[in-house]
Protein backbone atom coordinates (compact mmCIF):
# COMPACT_ATOMS: atom_id res chain seq x y z
CA UNK A 1 0.00 0.00 0.00
CA UNK A 2 1.07 3.32 -0.74
CA UNK A 3 -0.34 6.16 1.30
CA UNK A 4 0.00 10.15 1.15
CA UNK A 5 -1.63 11.42 3.93
CA UNK A 6 -2.50 14.97 3.94
CA UNK A 7 0.46 15.92 2.48
CA UNK A 8 1.72 19.40 1.91
CA UNK A 9 5.09 20.72 0.67
CA UNK A 10 6.97 23.99 0.20
CA UNK A 11 10.04 25.23 -1.77
CA UNK A 12 10.87 28.01 0.09
CA UNK A 13 7.41 30.99 0.44
CA UNK A 14 5.95 29.02 -2.80
CA UNK A 15 3.78 26.15 -1.93
CA UNK A 16 3.81 23.40 -4.45
CA UNK A 17 1.28 20.69 -2.85
CA UNK A 18 -1.08 20.86 -0.20
CA UNK A 19 -3.25 19.01 1.66
CA UNK A 20 -2.99 15.77 -0.74
CA UNK A 21 -4.00 12.48 0.20
CA UNK A 22 -4.13 9.76 -1.84
CA UNK A 23 -3.86 5.76 -1.32
CA UNK A 24 -2.74 3.49 -3.58
CA UNK A 25 -3.77 -0.29 -2.97
CA UNK A 26 -1.44 -2.96 -4.61
CA UNK A 27 -1.80 -3.86 -8.20
CA UNK A 28 -3.13 -0.82 -9.45
CA UNK A 29 -2.20 1.45 -11.87
CA UNK A 30 -3.26 4.90 -10.98
CA UNK A 31 -2.15 8.07 -13.27
CA UNK A 32 -2.00 11.63 -12.00
CA UNK A 33 -2.55 14.35 -14.52
CA UNK A 34 -2.48 17.75 -14.26
CA UNK A 35 -1.12 21.08 -15.08
CA UNK A 36 2.46 21.99 -14.29
CA UNK A 37 2.83 23.10 -10.97
CA UNK A 38 0.06 21.19 -9.52
CA UNK A 39 2.43 19.26 -7.57
CA UNK A 40 2.17 15.70 -9.35
CA UNK A 41 5.80 14.97 -9.81
CA UNK A 42 6.57 16.62 -6.48
CA UNK A 43 4.26 13.88 -4.74
CA UNK A 44 5.63 10.91 -6.92
CA UNK A 45 8.83 12.27 -5.53
CA UNK A 46 7.58 11.52 -2.60
CA UNK A 47 6.63 8.20 -2.86
CA UNK A 48 10.06 7.48 -4.18
CA UNK A 49 11.41 9.32 -0.84
CA UNK A 50 13.59 11.66 -2.87
CA UNK A 51 11.65 14.57 -1.10
CA UNK A 52 10.70 14.81 2.03
CA UNK A 53 7.13 15.92 2.86
CA UNK A 54 6.91 19.85 4.78
CA UNK A 55 4.03 18.41 6.43
CA UNK A 56 1.95 15.33 6.53
CA UNK A 57 3.84 11.78 5.35
CA UNK A 58 3.78 9.44 2.90
CA UNK A 59 3.93 5.74 3.57
CA UNK A 60 5.38 3.40 1.12
CA UNK A 61 4.35 -0.10 2.15
CA UNK A 62 5.91 -1.50 -1.04
CA UNK A 63 9.30 -3.51 -0.64
CA UNK A 64 10.81 -2.37 -3.85
CA UNK A 65 10.29 1.07 -5.72
CA UNK A 66 11.26 2.10 -8.81
CA UNK A 67 11.41 5.14 -10.64
CA UNK A 68 11.56 6.15 -14.18
CA UNK A 69 12.33 9.53 -14.89
CA UNK A 70 11.06 12.07 -17.53
CA UNK A 71 14.61 11.99 -19.04
CA UNK A 72 16.34 9.12 -19.11
CA UNK A 73 18.84 9.52 -16.56
CA UNK A 74 21.74 7.67 -17.94
CA UNK A 75 25.42 7.20 -16.90
CA UNK A 76 26.92 8.20 -19.93
CA UNK A 77 30.16 5.93 -19.14
CA UNK A 78 28.33 3.25 -18.92
CA UNK A 79 27.36 0.64 -21.75
CA UNK A 80 23.20 0.47 -22.19
CA UNK A 81 23.35 -3.31 -20.55
CA UNK A 82 25.45 -1.73 -17.15
CA UNK A 83 22.69 1.23 -16.95
CA UNK A 84 20.21 -1.59 -16.98
CA UNK A 85 22.16 -3.01 -14.60
CA UNK A 86 22.70 -0.08 -12.14
CA UNK A 87 19.91 -1.17 -9.52
CA UNK A 88 20.68 -4.98 -9.79
CA UNK A 89 24.07 -3.89 -9.05
CA UNK A 90 22.94 -1.80 -6.16
CA UNK A 91 21.46 -4.88 -4.75
CA UNK A 92 24.57 -6.76 -4.93
CA UNK A 93 23.74 -8.76 -7.20
CA UNK A 94 27.12 -10.92 -9.20
CA UNK A 95 27.85 -9.76 -12.77
CA UNK A 96 26.87 -12.70 -14.35
CA UNK A 97 23.42 -12.83 -13.05
CA UNK A 98 23.16 -9.00 -13.56
CA UNK A 99 23.84 -9.09 -17.19
CA UNK A 100 21.89 -12.25 -17.78
CA UNK A 101 18.64 -10.26 -16.21
CA UNK A 102 19.26 -7.32 -18.02
CA UNK A 103 19.63 -8.69 -21.34
CA UNK A 104 16.43 -10.81 -20.45
CA UNK A 105 14.76 -7.41 -19.47
CA UNK A 106 16.27 -5.79 -22.68
CA UNK A 107 14.99 -8.27 -24.96
CA UNK A 108 11.43 -8.03 -23.65
CA UNK A 109 11.49 -4.14 -24.24
CA UNK A 110 12.59 -5.04 -27.97
CA UNK A 111 16.23 -3.35 -27.28
CA UNK A 112 18.76 -4.72 -29.93
CA UNK A 113 21.29 -7.19 -28.88
CA UNK A 114 23.86 -4.76 -30.13
CA UNK A 115 22.70 -1.60 -28.57
CA UNK A 116 23.36 -3.42 -25.17
CA UNK A 117 27.28 -2.49 -26.17
CA UNK A 118 27.06 1.22 -27.07
CA UNK A 119 26.79 4.20 -24.57
CA UNK A 120 24.33 6.60 -23.84
CA UNK A 121 24.62 8.81 -26.66
CA UNK A 122 25.25 6.32 -29.40
CA UNK A 123 21.32 5.73 -29.03
CA UNK A 124 18.45 7.31 -30.06
CA UNK A 125 16.13 8.95 -27.48
CA UNK A 126 13.14 6.16 -27.71
CA UNK A 127 15.97 3.99 -27.08
CA UNK A 128 17.68 5.56 -23.93
CA UNK A 129 14.12 5.72 -22.76
CA UNK A 130 13.62 1.89 -23.49
CA UNK A 131 16.95 1.34 -21.41
CA UNK A 132 15.60 3.21 -18.59
CA UNK A 133 12.46 1.49 -18.27
CA UNK A 134 14.64 -1.59 -18.73
CA UNK A 135 16.40 -0.39 -15.85
CA UNK A 136 13.69 0.70 -13.23
CA UNK A 137 11.86 -2.62 -14.15
CA UNK A 138 15.48 -4.80 -14.33
CA UNK A 139 14.90 -4.78 -9.67
CA UNK A 140 11.46 -6.36 -10.26
CA UNK A 141 9.82 -4.07 -8.56
CA UNK A 142 6.36 -4.05 -6.89
CA UNK A 143 5.85 -0.35 -7.14
CA UNK A 144 6.39 1.66 -10.23
CA UNK A 145 6.65 5.54 -9.90
CA UNK A 146 7.14 7.30 -13.81
CA UNK A 147 7.27 10.48 -14.08
CA UNK A 148 6.17 11.66 -17.60
CA UNK A 149 8.67 8.42 -19.19
CA UNK A 150 7.05 9.53 -22.62
CA UNK A 151 7.01 13.21 -22.79
CA UNK A 152 10.17 13.48 -24.65
CA UNK A 153 9.01 10.90 -27.38
CA UNK A 154 7.32 11.36 -30.64
CA UNK A 155 3.71 10.37 -31.19
CA UNK A 156 4.48 6.87 -32.98
CA UNK A 157 6.66 6.06 -30.06
CA UNK A 158 4.91 6.88 -27.79
CA UNK A 159 2.17 4.45 -28.59
CA UNK A 160 4.79 2.10 -28.74
CA UNK A 161 6.15 2.26 -25.59
CA UNK A 162 2.67 2.50 -23.63
CA UNK A 163 1.40 -0.59 -24.72
CA UNK A 164 4.53 -2.34 -24.13
CA UNK A 165 4.98 -0.76 -20.78
CA UNK A 166 1.33 -1.37 -19.81
CA UNK A 167 0.71 -5.41 -20.79
CA UNK A 168 4.11 -5.78 -18.96
CA UNK A 169 3.05 -3.85 -15.53
CA UNK A 170 -0.55 -6.18 -16.53
CA UNK A 171 1.57 -9.65 -17.08
CA UNK A 172 3.47 -8.59 -13.79
CA UNK A 173 0.26 -7.87 -10.87
CA UNK A 174 2.89 -4.65 -10.78
CA UNK A 175 1.62 -1.62 -9.34
CA UNK A 176 2.08 1.91 -10.73
CA UNK A 177 1.51 5.28 -10.37
CA UNK A 178 2.07 7.40 -13.93
CA UNK A 179 2.46 11.15 -13.81
CA UNK A 180 1.64 12.56 -17.04
CA UNK A 181 0.01 16.00 -18.43
CA UNK A 182 -1.94 14.29 -20.97
CA UNK A 183 -5.53 12.97 -20.20
CA UNK A 184 -5.73 10.87 -23.56
CA UNK A 185 -2.25 8.90 -22.12
CA UNK A 186 -3.79 8.91 -18.85
CA UNK A 187 -7.01 7.31 -19.95
CA UNK A 188 -5.02 4.60 -22.11
CA UNK A 189 -2.69 3.15 -19.52
CA UNK A 190 -4.62 3.71 -16.19
CA UNK A 191 -7.40 1.88 -13.82
CA UNK A 192 -7.51 5.29 -11.81
CA UNK A 193 -7.06 8.73 -12.97
CA UNK A 194 -6.51 11.45 -10.04
CA UNK A 195 -6.75 15.52 -11.60
CA UNK A 196 -4.87 17.44 -10.01
CA UNK A 197 -5.50 21.93 -10.33
CA UNK A 198 -3.21 24.68 -9.58
CA UNK A 199 -5.96 26.68 -8.66
CA UNK A 200 -7.05 25.51 -6.02
CA UNK A 201 -4.12 23.48 -5.83
CA UNK A 202 -4.18 19.74 -5.18
CA UNK A 203 -6.77 17.20 -6.03
CA UNK A 204 -9.89 18.17 -8.16
CA UNK A 205 -11.51 14.70 -9.42
CA UNK A 206 -11.16 11.14 -9.90
CA UNK A 207 -12.58 8.98 -12.16
CA UNK A 208 -11.90 4.63 -12.57
CA UNK A 209 -12.16 2.93 -15.47
CA UNK A 210 -13.22 -0.39 -15.75
CA UNK A 211 -12.15 -1.40 -19.01
CA UNK A 212 -9.37 -3.57 -20.13
CA UNK A 213 -6.25 -2.47 -21.49
CA UNK A 214 -6.36 -4.46 -25.00
CA UNK A 215 -10.10 -3.46 -25.26
CA UNK A 216 -9.43 0.60 -25.03
CA UNK A 217 -9.06 1.97 -28.67
CA UNK A 218 -9.25 5.15 -30.13
CA UNK A 219 -13.10 5.42 -29.87
CA UNK A 220 -12.72 4.83 -26.14
CA UNK A 221 -10.32 7.16 -25.08
CA UNK A 222 -11.54 9.76 -26.85
CA UNK A 223 -15.20 9.26 -25.22
CA UNK A 224 -13.91 8.67 -22.30
CA UNK A 225 -11.64 12.01 -22.47
CA UNK A 226 -14.48 13.80 -23.78
CA UNK A 227 -16.18 12.60 -20.58
CA UNK A 228 -13.75 13.82 -18.33
CA UNK A 229 -13.30 17.16 -19.99
CA UNK A 230 -17.13 17.87 -19.43
CA UNK A 231 -16.67 17.97 -15.60
CA UNK A 232 -16.12 21.28 -14.65
CA UNK A 233 -12.91 20.95 -12.52
CA UNK A 234 -11.56 18.90 -14.91
CA UNK A 235 -12.00 21.27 -17.75
CA UNK A 236 -10.92 24.08 -15.40
CA UNK A 237 -7.37 22.32 -15.04
CA UNK A 238 -6.95 21.71 -18.87
CA UNK A 239 -7.59 24.62 -19.96
CA UNK A 240 -5.15 26.01 -18.12
CA UNK A 241 -2.80 23.49 -20.04
CA UNK A 242 -4.27 24.66 -23.22
CA UNK A 243 -3.25 28.26 -22.24
CA UNK A 244 0.28 27.13 -21.48
CA UNK A 245 0.50 25.04 -24.47
CA UNK A 246 -0.86 27.89 -26.92
CA UNK A 247 1.68 30.51 -25.24
CA UNK A 248 4.30 28.12 -26.39
CA UNK A 249 3.76 27.91 -29.15
CA UNK A 250 2.95 31.68 -29.72
CA UNK A 251 6.79 31.99 -29.02
CA UNK B 1 42.76 -10.94 -27.65
CA UNK B 2 41.41 -9.76 -31.01
CA UNK B 3 40.05 -6.90 -29.18
CA UNK B 4 43.26 -5.86 -27.82
CA UNK B 5 45.20 -6.20 -31.13
CA UNK B 6 42.45 -4.06 -32.70
CA UNK B 7 42.25 -1.61 -30.10
CA UNK B 8 46.89 -1.14 -30.09
CA UNK B 9 46.12 -1.09 -34.29
CA UNK B 10 43.51 1.79 -34.24
CA UNK B 11 46.13 3.38 -31.84
CA UNK B 12 49.28 3.25 -33.76
CA UNK B 13 46.88 4.66 -36.88
CA UNK B 14 45.38 7.55 -34.62
CA UNK B 15 49.48 8.07 -34.93
CA UNK B 16 49.45 8.48 -38.34
CA UNK B 17 48.34 12.02 -38.54
CA UNK B 18 50.61 12.96 -35.63
CA UNK B 19 53.81 11.00 -37.32
CA UNK B 20 52.76 13.92 -40.34
CA UNK B 21 52.70 16.74 -38.54
CA UNK B 22 55.90 15.41 -36.71
CA UNK B 23 58.16 14.99 -39.65
CA UNK B 24 57.02 18.55 -41.35
CA UNK B 25 58.50 20.14 -38.11
CA UNK B 26 61.56 18.28 -37.91
CA UNK B 27 61.20 19.06 -42.39
CA UNK B 28 61.43 23.36 -41.64
CA UNK B 29 63.68 22.41 -38.40
CA UNK B 30 66.41 21.11 -41.67
CA UNK B 31 65.09 24.26 -43.86
CA UNK B 32 66.36 26.71 -40.90
CA UNK B 33 69.73 24.64 -40.64
CA UNK B 34 70.35 24.87 -44.01
CA UNK B 35 69.47 29.13 -44.07
CA UNK B 36 71.21 29.76 -40.71
CA UNK B 37 73.98 27.38 -40.67
CA UNK B 38 75.27 24.94 -37.40
CA UNK B 39 75.83 27.44 -35.12
CA UNK B 40 72.57 29.31 -34.88
CA UNK B 41 69.79 26.09 -35.29
CA UNK B 42 71.96 22.66 -35.62
CA UNK B 43 70.56 20.53 -37.90
CA UNK B 44 68.43 17.66 -36.32
CA UNK B 45 70.94 14.68 -37.28
CA UNK B 46 73.67 16.82 -35.58
CA UNK B 47 71.11 17.05 -32.41
CA UNK B 48 70.74 13.12 -32.73
CA UNK B 49 74.52 12.81 -32.74
CA UNK B 50 75.15 15.21 -29.39
CA UNK B 51 72.39 13.63 -28.04
CA UNK B 52 73.87 10.10 -28.86
CA UNK B 53 77.59 11.63 -27.51
CA UNK B 54 75.49 12.85 -24.06
CA UNK B 55 74.44 9.70 -23.62
CA UNK B 56 77.76 8.11 -24.39
CA UNK B 57 79.46 10.24 -21.69
CA UNK B 58 76.95 9.05 -19.22
CA UNK B 59 75.79 12.47 -18.48
CA UNK B 60 71.84 12.11 -20.37
CA UNK B 61 70.33 9.45 -18.14
CA UNK B 62 71.44 11.19 -14.67
CA UNK B 63 70.53 14.07 -15.93
CA UNK B 64 67.31 12.97 -17.20
CA UNK B 65 66.37 10.87 -13.97
CA UNK B 66 66.98 13.92 -11.89
CA UNK B 67 64.72 16.14 -14.03
CA UNK B 68 62.08 13.44 -14.19
CA UNK B 69 62.23 12.86 -10.59
CA UNK B 70 61.62 16.68 -9.74
CA UNK B 71 58.74 17.04 -12.33
CA UNK B 72 56.61 13.61 -11.94
CA UNK B 73 57.12 14.22 -8.06
CA UNK B 74 56.05 17.96 -8.09
CA UNK B 75 53.05 16.76 -9.85
CA UNK B 76 52.16 13.71 -8.43
CA UNK B 77 51.93 15.60 -4.90
CA UNK B 78 50.17 18.81 -6.74
CA UNK B 79 47.93 16.26 -8.35
CA UNK B 80 47.25 14.51 -5.57
CA UNK B 81 46.35 17.29 -3.20
CA UNK B 82 45.08 19.54 -5.55
CA UNK B 83 42.77 17.15 -6.78
CA UNK B 84 41.58 15.69 -3.16
CA UNK B 85 41.38 19.60 -1.74
CA UNK B 86 39.21 20.66 -4.93
CA UNK B 87 36.74 17.73 -4.54
CA UNK B 88 35.83 18.89 -1.21
CA UNK B 89 35.57 22.48 -1.83
CA UNK B 90 33.53 21.94 -4.91
CA UNK B 91 31.23 19.94 -2.74
CA UNK B 92 29.92 23.31 -1.04
CA UNK B 93 29.32 26.50 -2.79
CA UNK B 94 29.99 29.05 -0.94
CA UNK B 95 33.78 27.26 -0.44
CA UNK B 96 34.16 27.00 -4.35
CA UNK B 97 32.98 30.34 -4.58
CA UNK B 98 35.74 31.41 -1.64
CA UNK B 99 38.83 29.87 -3.39
CA UNK B 100 38.02 31.09 -6.64
CA UNK B 101 40.03 34.16 -6.53
CA UNK B 102 42.79 32.45 -4.63
CA UNK B 103 43.15 30.22 -7.32
CA UNK B 104 42.93 32.76 -9.95
CA UNK B 105 45.87 34.45 -8.39
CA UNK B 106 48.23 31.44 -7.98
CA UNK B 107 47.47 30.97 -11.57
CA UNK B 108 48.38 34.41 -12.35
CA UNK B 109 51.57 34.23 -10.13
CA UNK B 110 54.32 33.44 -13.69
CA UNK B 111 56.06 30.80 -13.06
CA UNK B 112 59.45 32.60 -12.91
CA UNK B 113 58.40 34.79 -9.90
CA UNK B 114 58.10 30.87 -7.96
CA UNK B 115 61.69 30.60 -8.98
CA UNK B 116 62.81 33.76 -7.55
CA UNK B 117 60.74 33.26 -4.27
CA UNK B 118 61.79 29.52 -3.80
CA UNK B 119 65.59 30.53 -4.66
CA UNK B 120 64.86 32.81 -1.69
CA UNK B 121 63.70 30.38 0.46
CA UNK B 122 65.37 27.39 -0.08
CA UNK B 123 68.44 28.36 -1.90
CA UNK B 124 69.67 26.67 -5.08
CA UNK B 125 69.27 22.81 -4.68
CA UNK B 126 66.77 20.02 -5.22
CA UNK B 127 63.97 21.53 -3.48
CA UNK B 128 63.70 24.67 -5.61
CA UNK B 129 62.65 22.92 -8.75
CA UNK B 130 60.11 21.12 -6.78
CA UNK B 131 58.40 23.12 -5.14
CA UNK B 132 58.38 25.31 -8.03
CA UNK B 133 56.53 22.41 -9.93
CA UNK B 134 54.17 21.77 -6.76
CA UNK B 135 53.08 25.61 -6.54
CA UNK B 136 52.28 26.16 -10.18
CA UNK B 137 50.69 22.25 -10.74
CA UNK B 138 48.67 22.60 -7.72
CA UNK B 139 46.05 25.60 -8.91
CA UNK B 140 46.02 24.04 -12.31
CA UNK B 141 44.54 20.25 -10.81
CA UNK B 142 42.29 22.22 -7.87
CA UNK B 143 40.36 24.52 -10.12
CA UNK B 144 39.45 21.59 -12.16
CA UNK B 145 38.59 19.31 -9.18
CA UNK B 146 36.68 22.32 -8.28
CA UNK B 147 34.72 22.73 -11.62
CA UNK B 148 34.64 18.81 -11.18
CA UNK B 149 32.66 18.41 -7.98
CA UNK B 150 30.75 21.39 -8.28
CA UNK B 151 28.48 20.59 -11.47
CA UNK B 152 27.96 16.44 -10.34
CA UNK B 153 24.50 15.57 -11.59
CA UNK B 154 22.43 15.77 -9.41
CA UNK B 155 19.59 13.93 -11.70
CA UNK B 156 21.99 11.10 -11.68
CA UNK B 157 22.10 11.13 -7.96
CA UNK B 158 18.58 11.00 -7.60
CA UNK B 159 18.89 7.78 -9.78
CA UNK B 160 21.18 6.54 -7.72
CA UNK B 161 19.39 7.05 -4.72
CA UNK B 162 16.21 5.38 -6.05
CA UNK B 163 17.46 2.39 -6.39
CA UNK B 164 19.06 2.39 -2.73
CA UNK B 165 22.62 2.72 -4.55
CA UNK B 166 25.47 2.42 -1.38
CA UNK B 167 27.49 5.31 -0.59
CA UNK B 168 30.56 3.97 -1.86
CA UNK B 169 29.08 2.45 -5.41
CA UNK B 170 27.69 6.60 -6.26
CA UNK B 171 30.84 7.40 -5.83
CA UNK B 172 32.36 5.02 -7.85
CA UNK B 173 29.34 4.91 -10.54
CA UNK B 174 27.89 8.41 -10.45
CA UNK B 175 30.62 10.79 -9.10
CA UNK B 176 34.23 9.81 -10.11
CA UNK B 177 33.66 9.60 -13.79
CA UNK B 178 32.18 12.79 -13.57
CA UNK B 179 34.78 14.46 -11.71
CA UNK B 180 37.67 12.20 -13.50
CA UNK B 181 36.66 13.83 -16.91
CA UNK B 182 37.19 17.27 -15.12
CA UNK B 183 40.44 16.02 -14.08
CA UNK B 184 41.98 14.22 -16.88
CA UNK B 185 42.50 17.20 -18.68
CA UNK B 186 43.96 19.14 -16.24
CA UNK B 187 46.89 16.43 -15.39
CA UNK B 188 48.12 16.59 -18.53
CA UNK B 189 48.08 20.28 -18.40
CA UNK B 190 49.96 20.01 -15.28
CA UNK B 191 52.60 17.36 -16.68
CA UNK B 192 53.29 19.01 -19.01
CA UNK B 193 53.55 22.33 -16.87
CA UNK B 194 55.39 20.33 -14.26
CA UNK B 195 58.46 19.95 -17.00
CA UNK B 196 58.42 22.74 -18.12
CA UNK B 197 59.09 24.06 -15.03
CA UNK B 198 61.32 21.91 -13.54
CA UNK B 199 63.38 22.33 -16.09
CA UNK B 200 63.43 26.24 -16.21
CA UNK B 201 63.99 26.12 -12.56
CA UNK B 202 67.33 23.75 -12.72
CA UNK B 203 68.59 26.52 -15.13
CA UNK B 204 68.29 29.12 -12.98
CA UNK B 205 68.72 27.52 -9.54
CA UNK B 206 70.28 23.89 -9.42
CA UNK B 207 73.50 22.41 -9.99
CA UNK B 208 72.17 19.00 -11.63
CA UNK B 209 69.28 18.03 -13.93
CA UNK B 210 68.69 18.79 -17.30
CA UNK B 211 68.56 22.42 -16.68
CA UNK B 212 71.49 22.71 -15.32
CA UNK B 213 73.22 20.85 -18.28
CA UNK B 214 71.75 23.36 -20.53
CA UNK B 215 73.00 26.14 -18.30
CA UNK B 216 76.38 24.53 -18.81
CA UNK B 217 75.75 24.16 -22.46
CA UNK B 218 74.69 27.70 -23.02
CA UNK B 219 77.82 29.01 -21.37
CA UNK B 220 80.60 26.51 -23.69
CA UNK B 221 77.67 28.28 -26.58
CA UNK B 222 77.30 24.44 -27.21
CA UNK B 223 74.16 25.35 -29.09
CA UNK B 224 73.95 21.23 -30.39
CA UNK B 225 74.05 20.22 -27.30
CA UNK B 226 71.39 22.73 -26.11
CA UNK B 227 69.25 21.77 -28.67
CA UNK B 228 70.22 18.07 -27.21
CA UNK B 229 68.96 18.71 -23.96
CA UNK B 230 65.42 20.47 -26.05
CA UNK B 231 64.80 16.68 -27.66
CA UNK B 232 65.69 14.96 -24.42
CA UNK B 233 62.76 17.14 -22.35
CA UNK B 234 60.04 17.20 -25.24
CA UNK B 235 60.83 13.42 -25.44
CA UNK B 236 60.23 12.60 -21.64
CA UNK B 237 57.20 14.56 -21.53
CA UNK B 238 56.05 12.64 -24.88
CA UNK B 239 56.71 9.52 -23.40
CA UNK B 240 54.55 10.48 -20.19
CA UNK B 241 51.99 11.91 -21.93
CA UNK B 242 51.20 9.11 -24.51
CA UNK B 243 52.75 5.86 -22.55
CA UNK B 244 51.04 6.94 -19.38
CA UNK B 245 48.43 9.07 -19.47
CA UNK B 246 46.83 8.24 -22.51
CA UNK B 247 46.49 4.90 -22.17
CA UNK B 248 45.25 5.18 -18.90
CA UNK B 249 42.33 7.95 -20.12
CA UNK B 250 41.58 5.43 -23.33
CA UNK B 251 40.92 2.54 -20.55
CA UNK B 252 38.85 4.26 -18.59
CA UNK B 253 37.39 7.27 -20.97
CA UNK B 254 35.80 4.87 -24.03
CA UNK B 255 32.47 6.76 -23.88
CA UNK B 256 34.03 9.97 -24.84
CA UNK B 257 36.20 8.25 -27.25
CA UNK B 258 33.42 6.70 -29.28
CA UNK B 259 31.77 9.99 -29.21
CA UNK B 260 34.13 11.06 -31.98
CA UNK B 261 32.08 9.67 -35.03
CA UNK B 262 33.55 12.38 -37.43
CA UNK B 263 37.15 12.20 -36.33
CA UNK B 264 37.04 8.34 -36.69
CA UNK B 265 35.70 9.19 -40.61
CA UNK B 266 38.65 11.63 -40.91
CA UNK B 267 41.46 9.17 -39.67
CA UNK B 268 40.12 6.68 -42.27
CA UNK B 269 38.26 3.97 -40.63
Amino acid sequence: MLCWQSVSHSFGPTEVLSDFSLTVAPGQIISIVGPSGCGKTTALQMAAALLEPTEGRVDNGFSHTSYVFQEPRLLPWRRAIDNIAFGLKALGRNKRDRHLAARRLAARLELAEDDLDKYPHELSGGMRQRVSLARALAVEPDLLLLDEPFSALDIGLKRELQNLLVSLIDTSRMTAVFVTHDLAEAVRISQRIIVMDRFPLGKVHSHGIEQPFVDRDDPFVYQTVAELLSVDAVSRAFHRIDDETSTVKLR
Amino acid sequence: MKTALKDALAYLWDGWGAAVGLLMLIALWELGHTVYGSFVLPAPIETVESLASLQEAGKLGPAAWTTALRAIGGFLAAGLVGSLFGIVAGLSMTSARAVRPIVTVLLGVPPIAWIVLALLWFGPGGMTPVFTVVVTALPITFAAAVEGSRTLDQGLEDMARVFNAPFLMVLWEVHLPHILSYLFPAWITALGMAWKVAVMAELMASDSGIGAEMALARVNLETGEAMAWVIAVVGLLLAAEYLVLEPIKRKIEPWRRTGQGRMRKMGGF
